[in-house]
C-alpha cells in the first residue's frame, strides 16, 4: 500500500497557496478540463489503491475481538491486558464478546479439563469464521506442571494459531501473542497448517434417523475458507430433521 | 439434559449417571405456586462471563425469581491433590500454589505449615514477618480483584481499571522479591527462598501501604454514593450467622454476618499476635456487609504490613537445618558436606516420619486448611487442601433462593468464589 502525501507548506502562506492551487485542479477535473495525463496523475496523487483483500485483512487483523473466556489462572493475566498498563485498546482488542458469536479470539487462558474440553470445542465451533486461538500458559499448550490423568493439551482437540508459554505468562507475552496473530493475519494468513491438518471449521451432523442421538455415527464436514485450500468434501448425504448433538465431540 | 452419545457401548459412566441424578424435586412443587404456573430450569454456564470462571449453576427460576440454584463442579478438575503425591515434599509447593490462583501465598503457606508441623521446624522471626507481609499483601491484591471484577458484575465498570492499577504495584512488589508475578513459589518449607530486595523494595512497600487507605476511601465513594449499586446491594442475600455456621461458611462470608471468626486472632499462627490490627465485622449479612467487610479488611491488612515493615526482625530467612532446607549457593563449591545435601534434596527430597497433620490458615476467602499424611518416605501419602471457596458455595443456593435472577449475578460476585480452588 503506498500512501502519496502532498507536502504541507512551510509557511501558513505557502499552505493557503497550496489549497488555492488545490481546490482550482479539483473545480478542473470536475469540469471535465483536465487531459489525459493530467488527469493521470491527479487521480494517482489522490486515490489510494489496494485489493479488497488487503484492505479486508488489515481491517480484520486490527479488530480481534476476544471472547470473554476465562479458566485458570492464566485468566487471571488475561484480565491485566485490558488494565491501564498494557491495555489491548491500542491494538483494537478491547471489546470483549461474551457470545462467541460475536468473537474472533478464543483466548485458552488455563488449564483444559477432560471434562471442559467439549465445552471448549463447542463454543470454537459457535464462533463464526474468521477465527484465530491462542494457547495462553503452558497447561493449554502441553499441560504444564500438572502433565496428568485431569488435563488435555488444546492441541488435540482444537487448531491453534499461537501458543504463548509461561506459567502464566506475562501479559506483555500474550499482547505480543496478539501482535503475532495480527501479522500472521495480514501478511500470511494461510501458513498452509491448516490445510495440511484439515483443519477448518466443523459443522456437526448427526447421522441416521431414528436412533437416539444419532447412535454414535456423527458425521463431520468441513468448510474451507481462504486461499488455497482445497475444495470442500462432498457432503454426505443427510437425514432429514437435523439435530444439534448435546456435547460436541472433541475430533483428535 | 440429555446423555452424550454412549460410543464405548459400556453404558454411561457412574459419573455421567450421577450427574443425571441432580434433581430439583424438593422445588417441583414448592408452597405458594399454583398448577398453573409453571417452573423453568435453566443452565448458567460453564462459559459465562459472570460466574467468575467455569462454574455451572442449574437454576430454577419462577418468572424472574430464583425458585433454587444447584451448582456444578468439576470443569476445572486438575488432579493437583494426586499428583501432589508423586512429587518430594518440597517440590509440591508449586503445585498447591496454582489451586486458588487468587490466593498463591495462602496455598503455599498453608501447605509449608502443615508440612512444618509435621516436621517439628521453627521458622526463624525474619521469615515470618515476611510470610506475613507477602500474605497480607497477596490478601489485598485478592480483594482488590474481586472488588474489580463484582463492580463489573454489577455494572460499574470503572472500578475494574482503578483496582488493576492497584493490584499491578502489589505484582510489581511480588516480582521484584520473588522474580514471579503470579505463583511465585517465594515460600518454602522452613522459611522463604530470599531475603527481600535491597534497593527500595521496603520504601516502595510502605508508599504503596500508605497510600491504599485513600484508595480504599476512593472506591467507597464511587460505591456508596452510587444510588444503582446501593440498591443491588443492600439487604440482598441475607443468610442468618448460624445457617452459615452450620454451612461451614467462613471467611469475610461469616464475619459479614456479624461473627467474629478469624483465624489469625483465634488461633495464630506466623507472629500474627505480634501485630495489631482489628476484625471488620457486619451487621446485617447482606451483599452490603460482605463488600463493606472486604473492603475494611485491605485497610487492616495494610496495617499489618506496617507494623511487620517497621518490626522486621534480622537474621536467617530460611532454618539452618540443612536435611529440609537447601543449603546456601556459595557454599557448594566450597563445602563437600552441603554439596550432597544439596544433591539428596535435589534428587530424593527429605523423609517425613509417618503421621499426618491438619493445619488451617486464613485466607482471603476463608479457613484455608491443608491435611499432610506422611509415611515415612520423601513423598507425601496425601495432600488435601479445604478450599474455603469450595466450602463456601454450598451457602450459594440459601443466599439466592427468593431473590431475583439479576441479584443472583451479585450474590455470587459478593460469594466470590475461585474455580482454581474449587475444584483443584
Ligand atoms: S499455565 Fe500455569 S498459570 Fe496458566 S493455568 Fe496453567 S498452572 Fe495456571
Amino acid at each position: 500500500m503506498e500512501v502519496t502525501r502532498t507536502p504541507v507548506g512551510a509557511t501558513p502562506a505557502d499552505a493557503a497557496a497550496d489549497l488555492k492551487i488545490r481546490q482550482y485542479d479539483a473545480q478542473r477535473m470536475l469540469r471535465g478540463d483536465m487531459s489525459d495525463e493530467e488527469l493521470e496523475e491527479y487521480v494517482r496523487s489522490r486515490v489510494l489503491t489496494t485489493t479488497l483483500d488487503q484492505a479486508l485483512t488489515w481491517a480484520r487483523s486490527n479488530a480481534i475481538f476476544p471472547a470473554t473466556f476465562g479458566l485458570a489462572c492464566c485468566a487471571i493475566e488475561m484480565i491485566t491486558l485490558v488494565g491501564s498498563r498494557l491495555d489491548i485498546a491500542r491494538i483494537g482488542s478491547e471489546a470483549m464478546r461474551a457470545s462467541p458469536r460475536q468473537a474472533d479470539l478464543l483466548i485458552l487462558s488455563g488449564r483444559v479439563s477432560i471434562k471442559m474440553a467439549p465445552i471448549i470445542r463447542r463454543i470454537y465451533d459457535q464462533m463464526l469464521e474468521p477465527k484465530w486461538t491462542i494457547a495462553m500458559g503452558a497447561c493449554s499448550s502441553s499441560m504444564g506442571v500438572f502433565n496428568n490423568y485431569a488435563i488435555v493439551p488444546a492441541d488435540k482437540f482444537l487448531p491453534v494459531d499461537v501458543h504463548v508459554p509461561g506459567c502464566p505468562p506475562r501479559p506483555e507475552a500474550v499482547m505480543y501473542g496478539v501482535l503475532k496473530l495480527r501479522d500472521q493475519i495480514q501478511q500470511k494468513p494461510d501458513l498452509g497448517w491448516r490445510a495440511r491438518y484439515d483443519a477448518g471449521s466443523t459443522i456437526e451432523v448427526l447421522g441416521t434417523e431414528g436412533v437416539p442421538n444419532g447412535g454414535g455415527s456423527i458425521t463431520t464436514t468441513r468448510t474451507h475458507v481462504g486461499p488455497g485450500r482445497p475444495a470442500p468434501a462432498p457432503t454426505p448425504e443427510i437425514a432429514p430433521g437435523l439435530v444439534l448433538p448435546p456435547t460436541a465431540t472433541p475430533s483428535a | 439434559m440429555t446423555a452424550p452419545t454412549d460410543t464405548t457401548g459400556k453404558g454411561p459412566s457412574d459419573y455421567r449417571k450421577l450427574e443425571e441424578s441432580v434433581t430439583l424435586s424438593p422445588v417441583a412443587n414448592p408452597s405458594g405456586l399454583g398448577q398453573s404456573e409453571e417452573l423453568l430450569t435453566i443452565n448458567m454456564g460453564p462459559h459465562h462471563p459472570a460466574t467468575h470462571g467455569v462454574l455451572r449453576l442449574l437454576v430454577t427460576l419462577d418468572g424472574e425469581i430464583v425458585r433454587d440454584l444447584r451448582p456444578l463442579i468439576g470443569y476445572l478438575h486438575t488432579g493437583i491433590e494426586k499428583t501432589c503425591e508423586d512429587k518430594p515434599y518440597w517440590k509440591v509447593v508449586p503445585l498447591v500454589e496454582r489451586m486458588d490462583y487468587l490466593a498463591y501465598y495462602f496455598n503455599a503457606m498453608a501447605y509449608v505449615h502443615s508440612v512444618e508441623e509435621l516436621v517439628g521446624i521453627e521458622v526463624p522471626k525474619r521469615a515470618q514477618y515476611l510470610r506475613v507481609i507477602h500474605m497480607e499483601l497477596n490478601r489485598i491484591m485478592s480483594h482488590l480483584f474481586w472488588f474489580g471484577t463484582s463492580c463489573l458484575d454489577i455494572g460499574a465498570m470503572s472500578l475494574l481499571w482503578y483496582s488493576l492499577r492497584e493490584r499491578e504495584t502489589i505484582l510489581d512488589l511480588f516480582e521484584s522479591a520473588s522474580g514471579q508475578r503470579v505463583h511465585t513459589r517465594y515460600f518454602q518449607i522452613g522459611g522463604v527462598i530470599e531475603d527481600i530486595p535491597g534497593g527500595g523494595w521496603v520504601d516502595r512497600c510502605r508508599a504503596f501501604v500508605k497510600e491504599l487507605p485513600t484508595r480504599v476511601a476512593q472506591f467507597r465513594d464511587l460505591i456508596y454514593a452510587n444510588e444503582i449499586a446501593l440498591q443491588r446491594l443492600k439487604g440482598v442475600g441475607i443468610v442468618d450467622s448460624q445457617r452459615l455456621l452450620d454451612l461451614g461458611v467462613t471467611g469475610p462470608l461469616l464475619r459479614a454476618s456479624g461473627v467474629e471468626w478469624d483465624l489469625r486472632k483465634a488461633q495464630p499462627y506466623s507472629s500474627y499476635d505480634d501485630f495489631e490490627f482489628g476484625v471488620p465485622l457486619g451487621a446485617v449479612g447482606d451483599n452490603f456487609d460482605r463488600m463493606a467487610v472486604r473492603l475494611a479488611e485491605m485497610e487492616e491488612s495494610a496495617k499489618i504490613i506496617e507494623q511487620a515493615l517497621d518490626g522486621l526482625p534480622e537474621g536467617p530467612v530460611i532454618v539452618d537445618d540443612r536435611k529440609v532446607a537447601l543449603p546456601p549457593r556459595h557454599e557448594l563449591a566450597t563445602s563437600m558436606e552441603a554439596l550432597i545435601h544439596h544433591f539428596k534434596l535435589v534428587t530424593e527430597g527429605f523423609r517425613v516420619a509417618p503421621g499426618e497433620r491438619y493445619s488451617a490458615i486464613e485466607g482471603p476467602r476463608g479457613e484455608l486448611g491443608c491435611f499432610v499424611k506422611a509415611d515415612g518416605s520423601s513423598k507425601p501419602a496425601r495432600v488435601h487442601i479445604r478450599d474455603s471457596s469450595f466450602v463456601n458455595l454450598q451457602a450459594i443456593a440459601d443466599m439466592c433462593r427468593g431473590g431475583y435472577i439479576a441479584d443472583l449475578i451479585a450474590t455470587l460476585a459478593m460469594l466470590d468464589p475461585i474455580l482454581g480452588g474449587i475444584d483443584r
